[in-house]
């Protein structure tokens, strides 16, 4: 800085135009360097995130695409449009505007499809990634906060899922809210100010929540979901991606393929490959047809119509809780819905986020960092831990399918719920112990 | 093509050139995992260039269909198809074409003791000769919680205070039952088995207090609490149709057709699978409901009409901290 030497002077020969131009101005070149070289260890593990994030990217133009063309409103009209057996029939504008979307917008119907398509992709992308991630012990230090804004994003991913398909104001649609109030009222003391606070009134006949569900899933959430993911891309970037053990690889390197050229190339063709099973899907694959749910009335149910499979261990939960209701001294101080609802998720998501404290405490037991993942046989009880509380988890969500199963095999819901009320707590033992000896199987060999 | 080819392989040659001297094992010690090879083969290259182009087709052929209002499906078939294209482009050019390499590179400390001793010191130099901590901190919690009241107090306007109306409804002795048209509902058009959904005759069907479902049964078969004996005029039973759980309608009625091979009537929710026994009151006979459906006291008016003998017994709806009783 000192020495003031003319700029032609100092230039080398050979200098890119563009490198030169990016450099002159923004004094980048270091950084830009820095993150060409930036090493990706070669496992498919690492996509699984990847994949999420370009399955965001098309939620995200997909869904300004919808947004345009969407109406947040449940004051009623009368449609008419290009589904024939509804022309004439009053229903909100929501509906209408989500009708017209699927029915008359061109292209539209693939772009909404593709954009819920997108949706279940995004968050079976991130649960795949967090199980990898747990098994593989990659939240260890120091990316706890790596993993607590995974599972923010996770935690924001399902309600913003939720909120989307409760936007059409379609039978299922109503059905969802229906709960989803019945839920936030049965919360001990506060829940009916909560309710009547968030839903401007009482549902359904409040007018005003459509347009804040709306502002909060095309605004609110998607803005916290980008800046979550960009924290934790940033977190990733910062201490460089973790790797298994191998030839030349330790804890303070990183051994793979740098973002220039190779592995940026790859990751793009990774995208591509996502946005294109995402518009085969969206073309091909109905999903959501809210034409066959018909507009939502109250006094309507229906279970031809299924939520969102991400939603299904909330049902479940729901459905497993046995009939408790405490009511003494003129309250009732929980609802029932509040322990399947409010009481399970709560309990898993804060699970998951205290999880590398729980590791520290009771596998790592060190205060290091770790890079090398962990492999499933050098710690049998991690493992079984992670697999009774994936099998919990799972268990719940077949309850939120059992009528699928009645439907198919003819099992009656009543047995089924007897039957998974019991294997609640008696699978996720088995399955942890069974894993557990698995692992320690697999060491014993390798020793 | 070829020209374009050379050119890259040339460029690519004179890269792996000049980074020679950096790359590679150290002199000393065991072989590293690092290595890099650098030469596109020529059959790549002529592949990805020929799916770039097809990419392009596949891209305009997505507007030309779209003009010509081709289906949901030809679109997202051509739109796929751009991307499967390119995808494939992309990998290929990743493999095949530009230079292969593993590199090691050596992660960046996370801390550095020095720096944080620094900021250790810059952080405490910031308190020097400051006195009293505790009641500045105490004031500053005082202006903290003050400030956030002042931002929390605007969201009271989202909602109302919910009183005693959640659960309300406009039944009341004499309400005449009609259905979804507005049409008023005759006891003999209901059979033993029947099930349907009526509102009270003028309120908004879509309040949550409206609609009950009008089922009837043999009366022999009906058991009511004491209280409730006159409630259901010839085996005429009406309950709210809101489940008491969390807020769906209670869709399905069961009714045994084959006495000895089916249970008891039941009304059920599809979304948990409630199940309430409409002879007995509504009673919760399995499921996760807390409390029976609200029961609507019927009569039979002298044009052979039904109406409501009075309002609903208890709140409708989820329960919340306002339902006192079951
Ligand atoms: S809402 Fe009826 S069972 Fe849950």
């Amino acid at each position: 800085m000192s020495t003031q030497v003319p700029a032609e002077r100092e230039e080398p020969v050979g200098d890119t135009p563009a490198v030169r131009f990016v450099d002159e101005r923004l004094g980048a070149a270091k950084v830009t360097r820095g993150a060409l070289r930036y090493v990706f260890p070669d496992h498919w593990f690492f996509l699984l995130g990847e994949l999420a994030l370009y399955a965001f990217v098309m939620l995200i133009v997909t869904g300004v695409f919808l947004a345009l063309f969407f109406s947040p409103s449940t004051a009623t009209t009368t449609y008419h449009g290009g589904y024939q057996p509804l022309d004439g029939v009053e229903v909100s504008h929501a509906y209408a505007s989500t009708m017209r979307l699927s029915f008359d917008v061109p292209m539209g119907l693939l772009i909404r499809q593709t954009h819920h398509w997108a949706a279940l992709l995004f968050l079976a992308g991130i649960i795949v990634h967090v199980i990898r991630v747990m098994f593989t012990a990659a939240f260890r230090k120091p990316r706890e906060l790596t993993h607590l804004l995974g599972v923010l994003l996770l935690g924001l991913g399902l309600v913003e899922g939720f909120a989307g398909y409760s936007l059409p104001d379609d039978l299922l649609s109503g059905m969802g809210l229906a709960i989803a109030y019945g839920v936030v009222l049965s919360i001990p003391l506060v829940g009916g100010q909560l309710g009547t606070l968030l839903w401007g009134g009482s549902f359904p006949t409040a007018g005003a929540f459509e347009s804040r569900l709306f502002i909060a899933h095309v605004f609110l959430l998607p803005a916290a979901m980008a800046a979550l993911i960009g924290a934790h891309l940033a977190l990733v970037a910062r201490h460089h991606h973790t790797q298994f053990r191998g030839p030349g690889r330790t804890e303070r390197n990183v051994v793979g393929t740098p973002m220039w050229p190779g592995y940026a190339l790859r990751s793009l063709a990774w995208m591509c490959a996502t946005f294109a099973v995402l518009l085969l899907l969206g073309g091909l694959v109905q999903i959501n047809p809210i034409w066959q749910w018909g507009p939502y009335e109250p006094w309507l149910g229906s279970n031809g119509a299924q939520p969102d499979w991400y939603l299904g261990w909330l049902i479940g939960a729901l459905r497993l809780m046995p009939p408790i209701e405490p009511r003494f001294w003129g309250h009732t101080w929980a609802g029932n819905p509040f322990f399947g609802g409010v009481l399970l998720p709560t309990a898993v998501f804060g699970l998951l986020a205290a999880w590398p404290w729980v590791d520290r405490r009771l596998w790592t037991r060190d205060r290091l960092d770790h890079h090398l993942l962990s492999l499933l046989r050098d710690e049998p009880g991690r493992v079984g831990a992670t697999a009774a509380f994936a099998a919990f988890v799972a268990t719940i969500f077949l309850a939120g399918s059992a009528d699928r199963l009645f439907v198919a095999a003819g099992v009656p819901y009543e047995a089924q719920v007897w039957v998974l009320r019991a294997a609640v707590f008696v699978v996720p033992a088995v399955v942890g112990g069974l894993a557990a000896r698995a692992a320690r199987r697999q060491g014993d060999v390798r020793r | 093509m070829n020209v374009l080819a050379r050119a890259l392989a040339a460029a690519v040659a004179l890269r792996a050139a000049r980074r020679g001297a950096s790359g590679g094992p150290a002199p000393d010690g065991p072989p590293g995992p690092e290595h890099r090879t650098a030469g596109a083969s020529p059959a790549a290259t002529r592949l990805v260039a020929v799916l770039l182009v097809l990419t392009g087709c596949a891209g305009a052929a997505v507007g030309v269909l779209l003009a010509l209002h081709a289906s949901t499906q030809l679109l997202g078939l051509a739109a796929a198809l751009a991307f499967v294209l390119l995808a494939v482009a992309l990998a290929v050019a990743s493999f095949r074409i530009v230079p292969q390499e593993t590199a090691v590179e050596d992660r960046p400390p996370v801390t550095d003791p020095q720096t944080r001793a620094a900021l250790t010191e810059t952080v405490r130099a910031g308190g020097d000769g400051v006195s009293r901590r505790a009641l500045l901190g105490g004031a500053a919690g005082v202006a903290g919680a003050g400030l956030a009241t002042a931002a929390a107090a605007p969201l009271a306007a989202l909602g109302p205070r919910p009183g005693g109306r959640l659960g309300e409804s406009r039944w009341t002795t004499g309400v005449p039952l009609v259905d979804e048209h507005g049409a008023p509902i005759r006891a003999d058009a209901l059979e033993v088995g029947a099930f349907l959904t009526a509102f009270p005759h003028g309120a908004d069907p879509r309040e949550l207090g409206s609609p009950v479902v009008v089922v009837r049964l043999r009366p022999e078969d009906v058991s009511l609490p004491p209280g409730r004996r006159a409630w259901a005029p010839q085996g005429l039973l009406a309950y709210s149709k809101i489940c008491t759980h969390a807020g769906c309608a209670v869709a399905l009625f069961r009714y045994p057709l084959n006495e000895e091979t089916s249970t008891s009537p039941a009304l059920v929710c599809p979304c948990h699978y409630s199940t309430f026994d409409p002879a007995r009151a509504a009673k919760v006979t399995f499921g996760p409901a807390g409390r029976p459906l609200p029961q609507l006291p019927l009569r039979i008016a002298p044009d052979g009409t039904l109406q409501a003998a009075g309002p609903l017994s208890g709140p409708v709806g989820p329960a919340w901290w306002g339902v006192g009783h079951s």
